[in-house]
């Protein structure tokens, strides 16, 4: 009590520091407590020796890591290009599955058709088939290039999620916001480009954030049919080495660069939901 | 010939008639206020006044011309017809200045260069040339209220429809929107309100209804509606909303 007044605190300014500080005591002893376990417990195992050698040794990783980084690079190249791509693609699918006019009445059909096959069908089945599918036709160089269409796929597959992001954003504007700007004498078009849009594309800014790192990823899915990318080089590797190591390499340079997209994206959306309420 | 004539306008939601038979005329720079329970059918039928509600029957002349033609183009009418709503409805994503500067510039086709002297002097005339570049939820109601106002009169319309617009307002903030109304009445506005400020209406209206059901009940001067209403609905209304 005297304590408290000397620091300045009010009664319950008082209680709830103490109630911090008791907190953050246990929540470290459990983490500390479950840390201690898994490093006592694991290498109790009867397999673990073999497992360290073959999945964590340092040897291996210090010689790979620097040409699995470049090989990263492959990634980041594809992934660059793909981004882009699919924003305007999905943008313009989101688009055409809304539009009125009757005699555009296909690219609704077409929008429509086009997210539920692409949702449909896994990323790698898609990689598979247009990849090895598209070249099959005798295209000369570069063009049988599967840089070029499993890039194609990727860009396929995501626009469709995309653009299905894109739509929930446009409904998600409240339909007040269309009857003003059409008070104002706006055509259907203008309200759309210039007050729809602009809000749901904000409005789903965190959502896409996460399809973005799902591509990040998913780029890998390229190494089947072709290109070396990191997750291909990691295998390269793994057969010189006869170790498992550079997978864990490849791993932890997909976290470097995955978690950090993550927690902001996560940041992203805790800020959009406190300034909704 | 009045400024806005309408003739039988009815307007049904599926099975519920919201306008059942509506006959009003406007005369150019009056202004009307429609008064009647939450329900009796005064915001729809301003939103069919601007055609975002397209009408069952019946006839809007605005000018003598009816607007309410099937298939006739919205966009030039609604472009000389404003529209206040009880929500405000300003676009976030823009400032107060780009708000009203919209549709000038997308509708008339105006450059920003063209518009921008005649809407900050809209700000300014309405108490608002220190708010104009800040963005709607920096605004306070009233203020993004009257800034909604400004927006709609950039367009130069020739008639402006209130939807119930100071309804969402704290009341110390009612003031402010209410006195941009006498500025308009003053300028010669014409103007159709749908109003539960009982007290301005009977201070500010050229002519009153009293509408329930879809239909107006009784209409005329204020002083003769709220001080000697003639049908017993109007009168069971005004004993409720006086109160």
């Amino acid at each position: 009590m005297a304590n408290a007044k000397a620091a300045g605190m009010t009664r319950r300014e008082a209680y709830e520091a103490k109630q911090r500080r008791r907190s953050l005591i246990v929540a470290a002893s459990s983490t500390i407590a479950v840390v201690a376990a898994i490093m006592i417990l694991v290498p109790m195992a009867p397999g673990w020796e073999k497992v360290q050698r073959s999945f964590f040794n340092g040897d291996v990783l210090a010689q790979t890591f620097p040409k699995l980084l470049d090989a990263f690079l492959v990634n980041i190249m594809i992934f660059a290009w793909c981004a882009p791509a699919i924003a305007i693609l999905g943008l313009l699918i989101a688009l055409a599955r809304d539009v009125k006019s009757p005699a555009l009445f296909p690219l609704r059909i077409f929008g429509a058709t086009f997210t539920d096959i692409f949702r449909g069908v896994p990323v790698i089945l898609t990689v598979y088939l247009i990849g090895f599918g598209i070249p099959g036709l005798g295209l000369p160089r570069p063009w049988n290039s599967p840089y070029i269409w499993g890039s194609l796929a990727l860009i396929l597959t995501y626009s469709a999620y995309v653009a299905e992001i894109f739509r929930s954003g446009i409904d998600s504007v409240h339909h007040s916001q269309r009857s003003a700007a059409l008070s104002l004498g706006m055509s259907e078009r203008q309200v759309m480009r210039d007050v729809v849009l602009p809000q749901a594309v904000r409005n789903v800014v965190p959502s896409q954030m996460n399809m973005l790192i799902a591509l990040q990823k998913d780029v890998s899915l390229l190494s089947f049919i072709g290109p070396v990318e990191i997750f291909r080089q990691a295998g390269v590797f793994k057969s010189l080495t006869a170790n498992f190591t550079p997978y864990v390499g490849a791993a932890i340079i997909f976290l470097i660069v995955t978690i950090p997209a993550t927690r902001y994206a996560d940041h992203l959306m805790a800020k959009q939901r406190r300034d909704r309420s | 010939m009045a400024k806005l004539e309408l003739r039988g306008v009815v307007k049904r939601f599926g099975d519920h008639t919201v306008c059942d038979g509506i006959d009003l005329d406007v005369e150019e720079g009056q202004m009307v206020c429609l008064i009647g329970a939450s329900g009796a059918g005064k915001s729809t039928l301003l939103r069919c006044i601007n055609l975002l509600e397209a009408i069952e029957d019946g006839a809007i002349l605005l000018d003598g011309i009816d607007i309410a033609e099937p298939g006739l183009n919205p966009q030039a009418v609604r472009a000389r017809i404003g529209m206040v709503f009880q929500s405000f409805n300003l676009f976030p994503h823009l400032t107060a200045l780009e708000n009203a500067m919209l549709a000038p510039r997308r509708v008339h086709g105006k450059t920003k260069a063209e518009v921008g002297p005649q809407v900050e002097d809209l700000f300014t005339r309405f108490g608002l040339a220190d708010r104009m570049h800040n963005y709607p939820d920096q605004l306070s109601g009233g203020q993004q209220q009257r800034v909604a106002i400004v927006r709609a009169l950039a367009m130069r319309p020739e008639v402006m429809l209130f939807d119930e617009i100071t309804s969402a307002l704290d009341p110390q903030l009612v003031g402010e929107v209410l006195d941009v109304l006498l500025v308009l009445k003053e300028q010669g506005m014409t103007m159709i309100l749908a109003t539960h400020e009982m007290g301005f209406a009977r201070q500010a209206a050229d002519k009153v209804c009293f509408l329930k059901d879809g239909r107006i009940v009784e209409e005329g001067p204020p002083e003769q509606l709220f001080a000697n209403p003639e049908r017993p609905e109007t009168k069971a209304f005004l004993a409720r909303a006086l109160k």
